[in-house]
Formats: C-alpha cells, structure tokens, sequence
C-alpha cells in the first residue's frame, strides 16, 4: 500500500478547540511570542461557548459589594460538594473579575447598572448576584470578543480541522495527527506543547445541550497519551432543557430564567422545590413561598428561594416529580416567569429565550409557562491538570476549560463554565508558551506510526461490515440515557457496560459509503472511538463511587459517604487496560478551611 | 405522522443536482431535523454543517424553497405537507460539497477591519457606560455570523468579482459595531469609503429582511454609517470646521 500523503505543519504551541478556553489560551500563548495555531473542528465562532446565555460568574461586588473571592471560592466548593481542587477554585475565584474586565477592554459590552459598571445578576448556588451578562446571549458576546482580538495577534487557525491522535517523543508530547473535514486529508502539527481545549462528551446522551462536536474527543486524546481524568462519573444534567417538541428536546433553557424571577412548578401549580431542600443547605434557603417571594425584593433580609439551588440539586428535584406523576404533559415539570414578571422585562432581560419558544414550540413565555426537564449539559470532571499551570501529567500536555477537571468537583454551578475558560484558558496558554520556549532539545516523530493511523482512520471506508455509524451512535445514546442519567445503580450500570462492549465491537464493523470530502458519516464513525471510549471510563468511574454526591448520584448509595468525599476516581489507560483508583484530594490550607467553620459536609 | 418530500442538493464533483427524498416528519421538526433524518437513514454521506441546532451559532445556512435561512430555526409546518420543499446551498459562497459552502472569505474581511480600541479608563480606573448609550452597539453584538445577509446582497450575489471591493452587510454591522462602541478611538471612514466599498450598498433592505437576529442593518448600521462618510469626506462645511479645529 502507497503511503498515505499528509501535509506538515510546525508551531511552539497548539490548542486544539476554539471555544473560550482555546481562544483565551491561543491569545495568551502568542502574546508570549512563541509561534501558535489554533485547530477546531468547526468553523470559527461556533464552538459550544456561543450557546451559553446566562453570564460570567465573577465577584466583582458592583451589585453587592459584600461580595469577594472568598465567598465566590466558598460558594464553587459547595456546589461541588467539596471534591473541587481547592487551589483550582481559588485561582478561579481571585482572576474571574480581572478576566471579565480584560474582555471590556477587547470590546466586550456587558449589560450596565444604573451607574454605568458591569450588571451582575442571580444564579443558582451563588450568595451574591454575581453573574456578568449581555441578557442571555453571553456566550456569544464572549466568543465574538475572543476571536476578533484573536485574528489580529497573528494566530494561525485551522478551521473544520479535526485532530484524532496525540503524537510523543519518548515521554514528551511531538504534535497532532489529523484530517481536514473538507478535503478528507491528513495533516500533521508538529509541536512542542499542546493545548487541550475540546470540550466534553453530552453527545454520548440522547436528550443533550450538546452539538455534534462534542463527542469527548480531548478526554480521549488525553487518555491515548498518558493522561489521567478525575470526577468523571460527574456529568452534569442541566434541570432546565425545552422538553416539547420532540426535536427540540434538550435545548437549553437559561438558569437566567429563575435568577430573574421565574419559578418551577409542578402539574398541581405546586413550587415543589421546598420540598427538596437538602440539609447541606437549608441554613441559607427560604422554607416557605412566603421568604422566597419576599427574597425578590429584598435579598439582605430573606434567604434565597430553593429555584436557586445548585443545578444537581434542581434536577434530581424535576425528575423525581415527573417520576411521581406530578409532571406536565410532556415529561416536564413547568417553569413559570410570566407571572412574576412583565413581558417588556422578560423580552430585555431574556430575548433568546423568548424568541426559542416562539419559534420552535409556539409558547409566548411572557404569557405562560415553560414545559422543561433535564438536559446532559456538561462534564464537571475531566483531565487531571496541576491547578497553577493547567499541565497534565504528560509533559508538554495542557488542558484548560470544559475537558480539563478539577475546579467543580462534583457539581459545576452556573456562570463558573465562563469564567473557568478564561482563568484557565489564559494560565495554560501562558505555560505551555513558557514550557515551548523552555525546551531547547529536538522532537522525533514516527513516520511508521502516522502510517499506522492513517490506515486505520481509512478502514471505515474499506470494511465490508453493514453497520451504519448514525444508528451505533443512537444506540449508545439510548443506552447512556437510560442506564447512565441522573439516578444510577450498580445493576443498570453493569448492564451499560455489556451494552458498550457490543457497540465497540459493532464499531469495528462500522462502514461509510462516498469519498473523503466532507463526508459526516465518516467524521461520525472516527468520532465514535472517543463516545465510546469516554462512555465506558463514565461507566466505570461511575460504579466505583459508591455514594451519591453532587451530579452523581446513585439509588443503591443515597448518600454522601465522608470516606469518598476525600478522593477523586483517578481514570488511567495503560495498553488497552483501563484502571478506576481512588486518590486523595490536595489537602486545603487551614486559612481557607476556616471559611467552612460549622457547616454540614 | 405525514411524509412529505425534500429536494436537496447533491454534489459530489461530478456536477450537481437536487435528489428527491421522502422523509416521515413529526410534529414540531425543523428542516434541519429532516436532513439529520435523510442523514441518519437515506444518504449517510450528506454534507450539511450545523452546531446548537438552536439559532444561536449560525452555522446551517441554506436556501429553502429559494429563501435564505437558518435551517434549524425553519419549522417544517411552515410548508404545505404536499408541496415539495427545495433546499440548496447558500448560492453567493464557492460550494465545497452539498449545503456545503466555502465561506472563508468572510473570515479573510474580517482580519481588515481595524480592532477595537479603547480609550483611557475613568479615574477609578473602570470603563463606566451607561446602558442606554450601548443599546445600539448591543444589537450589533447580537449578529451570529450565519452570513444569510451576505448570501443574499446583490452586490456579492450578482457581482462576484465584488468580493474584493466590496465588505458587505455582515461588516458593515461589524465596523458599525466598533464606530459606535463609545470607548472605541479609531475612525474606519476611510476604510468604509475606500476598500470596503460602502458606496456600493444601494439600500435595498435584503439582508435587513433575511437577518434571523432581526438587526435593523440597513437602517441602523448602513445608512449611519454612509452618513458618517459623507460628513467626513463630502460635506465641505464640515470639512472647513474640523480644518480649522484641527480634528480628524
């Protein structure tokens, strides 16, 4: 067989993913003035982060002055459930504000309070209205900001790019392999340091927020080199996605929704959530409709209203009343905004959404309730980094954003997704840009190796199997989702397991018809190696956490067991050998300890 | 459950053509639904692009029944069930494959514009704005780069050795964007009057019309900013005043 051509690239650094976090540290990187490119499967400005809506968790205190680093850091361990890296949520904490204030210099424009600084408003777990935001498009706003600075530094970026395999030089990271959506060809990035920045795996799920891209391909790279991942049974159902149609099932409908004034109630017209308020807590929750409406307006006096507790929390909530068969029509529980506030605030303050349920379920939400119910939205864990320099285990590896773990423990609160990219997304850039310039000796890479996986990338052309990529990828979609959601238990995900162990043997036998040339059934049969592969470690963690914390939560272990609250589920691939061990979590210095004096753990 | 038939362009470098499909659809599907469908069951190797299937990315531009919009904010209840509905690539991009379009070129303009920059911060050292004074420049923010109103503007459309003179609506909104940023320093007149070639747009309102984010561009980007040209490089009493001033 002739060799496969590939063209050949040279940089310092590559970050692969141009989402914020990518964006954030490609800009960081070049600033440094090592040569960078930025790698991402779609064109740019359409990675995950344009969808987000509700804001920018950051404590600049320009609502509540009383606000500061300590009880943002407070409030991320908490809606974690304590298995955050302390370190991470500290740096996040401290830098959030600068980063949101350097985006306004970039051209950002933020809703204004009434003297003209940054608005913040509410979020769920959050003490303080702390969210920065542009109604509830701010992810887009974050994302067009990003990249228009990014295209005047000079970075190169190669769009609708897909990067399949991690090279190495002995121990150290040599480059990327991958293909050109558009042209079906191989390319090879040699680099010195890699940036991961590929987001999460909710397409593993069949009711998701998720876009197509986000099929886990970082975490498995991550995995393929040597990489470990944490708190990866810990993946976030969001409580509120669109429920009705059923196309539409799984859209995001913005926590902004609750923190402005929308309530959650079930078929009776009941606010159920008063009844699901855990004893960790209760001490900082309204008890009655009565504190929780008065809340509203003055939030000093009154404690918050339970619409507001953590994501996790919420939906837990949302699926036990469907379960109980106090749920709407279609499976939902109903989200109700337009008896509290009027239709001009709700057009301003959430034109998104208004103009979503207009338009793909016909409902006016300014005149009556949302159906929604709980939507695979986000990996809370992810790659194992060291939380100063976003650097993995495998020298020249960074991960920064959605892919890498650490920073929300077991639960992510709302808004933290934002600023986590920027934080992070900068200090990555920032050390793989240091470690580039570091590195004085020379990288190899194996010829005979690319061969291999260019061969292999074809062979879904070449198999003479029927299996059909688009119903593997619904059939482990129906299986995540029915056997791996918000409720697990050890029977349901031993079965998961089997389920997988036939979908990769189906994979082998995947085949795709046409050419190379933008082909997605053949983009989806090499994505289906990391749903897969990141499906199975999901599985697996899942059934060595035998407690429920957080985002994981388990009917045969219902509660929070203080022994697992000091580990994470460390995941390694050794071979084809995958290992789940329990490692302890970085002790937390007495100073910040004292900031959780007194409470339930 | 109804079927109705879709008629989607096909091109695999042997030329293209519109394939038929019959496709069951239920309540509530989107067009893109419907390719996703075709996709999954008809032809695995359909070349469409798509992100938040949501109308917030602006990836899967198309032309429906010969109308340029976001397929995935397209209800297919908007069709009669027994008419067949046509959907082609976006006609004024290069096609790559299928709905697929090479729409680098946009990318190419917007390295031209100048970037923002802002001016000195407030003796506080906070940038202070007041909301009503960015409410303009928020609608501009709002644009999701899906590029329908360069796929539709006659100037690119009809003209394609245009492309090289001519900015188009998506950067006009965009240099409106950073003209009226009230921290931004730079003037793009001449960048507007010169080579993005502002003068061309001939006020149609077609890409106001087909804007899935509804920004007024025509009214609200284009025609302030012919105006800020001419102020600046037309109107000889204006030109007098800033000489004799000494302002740009």
């Amino acid at each position: 067989m002739a060799l496969n051509k590939y063209e050949t690239h040279e940089y310092d650094v590559i970050v692969v993913g141009a989402g914020g976090a990518g964006l954030r540290a490609a800009i960081e990187a070049s600033a440094q003035d090592v040569r960078t490119a930025l790698v991402c499967k779609s064109l740019l400005g359409k990675a995950h982060t344009v969808m987000a809506e509700g804001g920018i968790a950051a404590a600049l205190g320009n609502v509540y002055p009383e606000d500061n680093w300590r009880v943002h850091f407070r409030d991320t361990m908490r809606g974690g459930k304590m298995l955050n890296n302390w370190r991470m949520a500290q740096l996040h904490a401290q830098e959030a504000p600068a980063r949101v204030l350097e985006l306004e210099t970039w051209g950002a424009l933020f809703d204004r309070t009434k003297d003209g600084r940054i608005l913040q408003r509410d979020f769920g777990g959050h003490r303080y209205a702390r969210l920065v935001h542009v109604g509830d498009r701010t992810g887009l706003e974050m994302i067009r900001t990003l990249q228009q600075h990014a295209v005047h530094k000079g970075i190169d970026v190669f769009m609708e790019c897909t990067i399949t395999h991690l090279l190495k030089d002995g121990d150290r990271i040599a480059g990327g392999f991958g293909y050109w959506r558009q042209s079906g060809r191989f390319v090879l990035f040699k680099a010195k340091a890699i940036i991961l920045a590929t987001g999460g795996i909710g397409k593993a799920w069949k009711i998701t927020s998720n876009s197509w891209e986000y099929t886990g391909d970082g975490l498995t790279l991550a995995l393929d080199a040597g990489a470990e991942l944490i708190d990866i049974e810990c993946q976030q159902f969001h409580p509120t996605g669109m429920v009705w149609p059923p196309s539409v099932r799984g859209i995001l409908v913005t926590e902004g929704v609750r923190g402005d004034g929308g309530t959650l109630k079930n078929a009776a017209g009941e606010r159920f959530m008063f009844q699901y308020i855990p004893e960790f807590f209760r001490a900082e929750t309204a008890e009655t409709e009565a504190e929780a409406d008065q809340w509203y307006t003055d939030k000093k006096k009154n404690r918050r209203t339970p619409d507001l507790l953590p994501r996790d929390e919420v939906a837990r909530a949302i699926n036990a009343e469907v379960k109980m068969g106090r749920g709407s029509p279609h499976g939902g529980v109903f989200l109700d905004i337009a008896s509290r506030r009027d239709p001009e605030y709700i057009k301003r303050r959430l034109p998104s959404m208004y103009h979503q349920f207009k338009e793909l379920a016909d409902v006016d939400i300014t005149k009556e309730p949302m159906e929604v119910g709980p939507t695979s939205h986000y990996m809370n864990g992810g790659v194992r980094v060291d939380a100063d320099t976003a650097a993995t285990c495998v020298s020249g590896l960074f991960a920064a954003g959605e892919v890498a773990g650490g920073l929300h423990g077991a639960n992510r609160l709302g808004g933290n997704s934002l600023s986590d990219l920027i934080v992070f997304g900068r200090r990555a850039g920032l050390y793989a840009a240091e470690y580039a310039r570091d590195f004085r000796g020379a990288l190899a890479i194996d010829s005979a190796q690319i061969e291999l996986i260019a061969r292999e990338c074809l062979e879904p052309f070449e198999r003479s199997g029927a299996e059909n990529p688009y119903t593997i990828h619904q059939d482990l979609q129906e299986c995540m989702q029915g056997l791996v959601g918000i409720i697990r238990n050890e029977g349901e995900l031993k079965k998961a397991l089997d389920e997988i162990a036939v979908l990769w043997r189906r994979a082998q036998r995947g085949n795709v018809s046409g050419n190379r040339e933008y082909n997605p059934a053949w983009h989806l049969a090499l994505d289906l190696r990391s749903l897969l592969m990141v499906s199975e470690v999901v599985v697996r963690a899942a059934l060595e956490r035998k407690e429920s914390r957080g985002a994981h939560t388990r009917e045969d272990y219902p509660r929070m067991d203080p022994a697992f609250g000091k580990v994470n589920m460390v995941v390694r691939r050794v071979g084809s050998e995958i290992t789940v061990s329990p490692e302890a979590l970085p002790e937390m210095p007495a100073e910040l300890k004292t900031l959780f004096d007194g409470e339930a753990k | 459950m109804t079927e109705v038939t879709m008629r989607i362009w096909r091109e695999n470098g042997n030329g293209g053509r519109f394939q038929e499909y019959r496709v069951p659809v239920e309540e509530g599907m989107v067009v893109l639904d419907v390719i996703h469908r075709i996709q999954a069951t008809h032809a695995n190797d359909l070349a469409v692009r798509w992100n938040c299937k949501a109308g917030k990315c602006g990836s899967c531009s198309a032309e429906i029944n010969g109308k340029p919009r976001l397929m995935c904010m397209t209800r297919m209840n908007l069709f009669p069930p027994d008419e067949s509905i046509t959907v082609a690539p976006m006609k004024a991009f290069p096609l790559i494959r299928d709905l697929v379009t090479d729409v680098s070129h946009n990318y190419e303009v917007a390295k031209q514009i100048p970037t923002f920059k802002p001016g000195p911060p407030g003796p506080d050292g906070v940038h202070r704005m007041m909301q009503e004074d960015i409410d303009r420049v928020q609608e501009f923010h709002k644009c999701i780069e899906c590029f329908l109103c360069q796929d539709v503007c006659h100037v690119l459309r009809d003209h394609p050795d245009k492309t090289r003179v001519f900015a188009g609506p998506r950067f006009f909104v965009r240099i409106a964007a950073l003209e009226m940023h009230p921290l931004d320093t730079h003037s793009r007149t001449e960048l507007l009057r010169a080579k993005a070639g502002l003068g061309y747009c001939n006020i149609t309102k077609c890409c106001t019309e087909v804007c899935p984010e509804h920004i007024h561009i025509t009214d609200n980007a284009i025609i302030p900013l012919k105006e800020r040209v001419v102020d600046d490089y037309y109107d000889p009493v204006v030109r007098l005043i800033k000489k004799v001033r000494g302002t740009k």
